[in-house]
């Protein structure tokens, strides 16, 4: 056991499933000799030389697109973005051609490949720097979706995350990146994706969240003096609808957390699950405490706009006298 | 119906027998000592030649002030020019008022020539977005930080000055790193194909954070890539303001008279770490940085007015007393702007602000506001 955080736990994982199997490849901008900007790929072109750690070409459709072609091939890539605002021109990619090689193709070509990349907000960084559009993922059919929100979670969901057979995009909540450290297990293990995990246990009701989110959910926690269930989603997708049911059937009112903007954010799909799924015994309606409909701001307006303590405590003293 | 009659359908392009690769040239005016090759050098008033070296006092002051914000935290990340000075005030040089520029994020020089004022860019890395607003004419779009997504949009402004049938030209900044994004060959093929007034200026620093420029493209320069494209390219010594402006004079004038655009690479170098986040000690030779701090291209300005008598340590003096003041006045009124209300979130998403943003207002004025 060794005590780290997120960046370091992360760094292990890639550094072990690469011993394993000379098949993974990390490549991306700046990942080698740099060590990529957040050094969670530092020291790997050391150990496993520039033809398995790859600085490429500054292009995020070239590194997306030829990953396809080397997962196709038998490789398989473990892609960095820098940036989560810098996504976007491997899109097509992403949801033309990552997503669909499976189904298209009726199995005989697959994509396992991993795309990784920090998102959120909350680091004062600059423009494009902090978004947060999870649900621009989760949306499209074929793409897992993962967000690990502690160091133990990350190296196990990662793991998971390079072993899987399908594609799987891989969101670093970097606000968190140094922030937490936890006891991390030297050796292998997985995390299951598609699996939500209850990180606090309660009665009163449920607080949803992921990522970043999930620490000022637990501040908020702790400041009432209530008995309030935590839940990890930990995966978008698939996502996991039965621990959270199973969670709301005992406290029977559900706030969902999350920093992306607010209107078809993945906290209206969670919402629309639970009440699809029990009406009937939901105590108060389900509520959001989200990011607004807005740009994220440059930072000096981000307090503004982040989910805090205390904006999810007044959403739960509303659930509660409701 | 017959079909349409549109030119492009006439003027199919014979065959060609043999490939003709335009040779891409160098050009050089001012050498490392300041000598300058006068034959070849554009005229250029000595009220312009002292203009030209305040603003590039004026872009290493502001750019080291920004530094000291930076490492204090009165801003956050930013991007230093130092060392691409001549390659932007060359070729803002060569542009009239009504042209246009389209930015990257390296573009302090070009901004301040143009009339930004230092605050705008303290306040738009000091994270406040009211940095953006730049003064009235400045003809120039806002900082663009998803690399080489600018691009595009100089062609279109270039396009719509050739439908208004004007003389104006659009000019746009990327860097090395750039040219491997589909955005800039996809411009660069717009431009050529409807042969707007674009000139292309890309900043070669040999350097993309980490990457150096080999492992961007393996063509041997990248004014060459605009041979592909049917129009011309040239690479010019980027610390070298006479060259940098001669050629994109060369590319205006092409372009006014509606001969289509100009790749124009300068050649030049980062000297500071990438960003304020960076450390490029980890990735580059100090000795790499040394020989080129040899090439700066304030130091062989300097020289060159130096041995035109236009420069002495007295003029020195006092230009670098003007400029402190000036940088020093911009903290103030930088640091006095605040931090911007709180419906700054919400105004300019749209015209109007829908119901929903209306509603997310009050919520959040609810709350008070969380200091750093
Ligand atoms: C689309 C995109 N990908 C990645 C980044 C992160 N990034 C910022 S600057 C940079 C390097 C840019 O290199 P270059 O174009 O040569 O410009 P320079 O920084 O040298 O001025 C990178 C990778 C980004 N801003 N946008
Ligand atoms: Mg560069």
């Amino acid at each position: 056991m060794a005590n780290l955080n997120i960046v370091e736990a992360l760094n292990l994982a890639l550094k072990q499933e690469m011993k394993k199997d000379s098949k993974v490849l990390v490549l991306g901008e700046d990942v080698g000799v740099d060590g990529g900007v957040f050094r969670v790929t530092q020291g790997i072109i050391e150990e496993y030389g520039e033809n398995r750690v790859i600085d490429t070409p500054l292009s995020e459709l070239g590194i997306v697109g030829t990953s396809v072609g080397l997962a196709i091939y038998g490789f398989k890539p473990v892609a960095e973005i820098q940036f989560d605002g810098f996504i976007y021109p491997a899109f097509n990619q992403i949801i033309n051609h990552v997503a669909r090689m499976r189904y298209r193709s009726m199995g005989k070509y697959t994509c396992p490949l991993v795309i990784r990349a920090p998102y959120c907000g909350g680091i004062h960084a600059l423009e494009h720097h902090s978004e947060s559009m999870e649900a621009l993922y989760a949306h499209i059919p074929g793409l897992k979706v993962v967000i690990p929100s502690n160091p133990y979670d990350a190296k196990g969901l990662l793991i998971s995350a390079i072993r899987d057979p399908d594609p799987v995009l891989f969101l670093e909540p970097k606000r968190i990146y140094r922030a937490i450290k936890q006891e991390v297990p030297e050796k292998e293990y997985t995390v299951p994706i598609g699996k939500a995990k209850i990180v606090r246990e309660g009665t009163d009701l449920t607080l949803i969240a992921w990522g970043a989110m999930v620490r000022e959910v637990q501040a908020a926690a702790d400041q009432v003096d209530l008995s309030c269930e935590v839940i990890d989603v930990r995966t978008l997708s698939p996502f996991d609808a039965e621990t959270i049911i199973e969670s709301v059937k005992k406290t029977g009112r559900a706030i969902i957390v999350h920093e992306a903007p607010r209107t078809c954010g993945f906290g209206a799909e969670i919402s629309a699950q639970i009440t699809e799924k029990m009406i009937t015994q939901l105590k108060a309606p389900v509520l959001r405490v989200t990011g607004f409909d807005t740009i994220f701001p440059l930072y000096k307006l981000e307090n503004d706009y982040l989910p805090n303590p205390e904006r999810i405590i007044d959403a739960i003293k509303k659930v509660m006298m409701f | 119906m017959p079909p349409l009659k549109v030119s492009y359908l006439k003027n199919v392009p014979p065959i060609q027998k043999e490939l003709k690769l335009s040779s891409v040239r160098f050009l050089q005016i001012l050498d490392e000592q300041g000598n300058c090759n006068e034959k070849i050098k554009p005229k250029i008033s000595e009220s312009t030649l002292r203009e030209w070296y305040k603003l590039m006092v004026l872009t290493r002051k502001t750019d080291e002030k920004l530094f000291v914000l930076q490492r204090q935290g009165r801003i956050s990340t930013f991007a230093q020019v130092k060392g691409q000075e001549a390659s932007q005030i060359g070729s803002v040089g060569a542009l009239q008022k009504e042209d246009w520029i389209v930015q990257a994020f390296r573009e302090t020089a070009a901004m301040l020539m143009r009339g930004v004022p230092p605050k705008n860019i303290m306040a738009y890395y000091g994270g406040d977005g009211r940095g953006s607003v730049y003064p009235e004419g400045t003809n120039m779009l806002p900082i663009a930080i998803p690399v080489g997504s600018q691009i595009p949009h100089a062609v279109g402004i270039a396009w719509g000055m050739k439908l208004k049938k004007e003389k104006n030209v659009c000019l746009v900044y990327f860097g090395d790193g750039a040219t491997s994004e589909g955005d800039f060959h996809e411009a660069m093929n717009f431009a050529g194909v409807f042969q707007l007034p674009c000139i292309f200026v890309c900043q070669n620093n040999q350097w993309a954070i980490s990457v150096p420029r080999a492992r961007q493209t393996a063509s041997a320069s990248i004014a060459q890539k605009a041979v592909a494209y049917g129009f011309e390219g040239i690479q010019v010594d980027g610390n070298d303001v006479f060259a940098v402006y001669a050629a994109t004079q060369q590319a205006v004038q092409k372009a006014r008279v509606g001969k289509g655009p100009t790749l124009i690479e300068c050649y030049t170098y980062r000297l500071a770490d990438h960003t304020t986040s960076d450390d490029a000690k980890r990735y580059r030779d100090e000795k790499e940085v040394a020989a080129w701090i040899k090439k700066d291209p304030l130091v062989r300005f300097k020289k060159y007015l130096e041995k035109k008598k236009i420069w002495n340590t007295k003029y020195e003096e006092a230009i670098q007393k003007e400029i402190e003041g000036i940088v020093e006045r911009n903290v103030q009124e930088y640091e006095n702007m605040g931090v911007p209300p709180v419906e700054y979130l919400f105004n300019h998403m749209y015209k109007e602000m829908p119901p929903a943003l209306k509603e997310q207002l009050a919520y959040i004025k609810q709350f008070e506001r969380k200091k750093e």
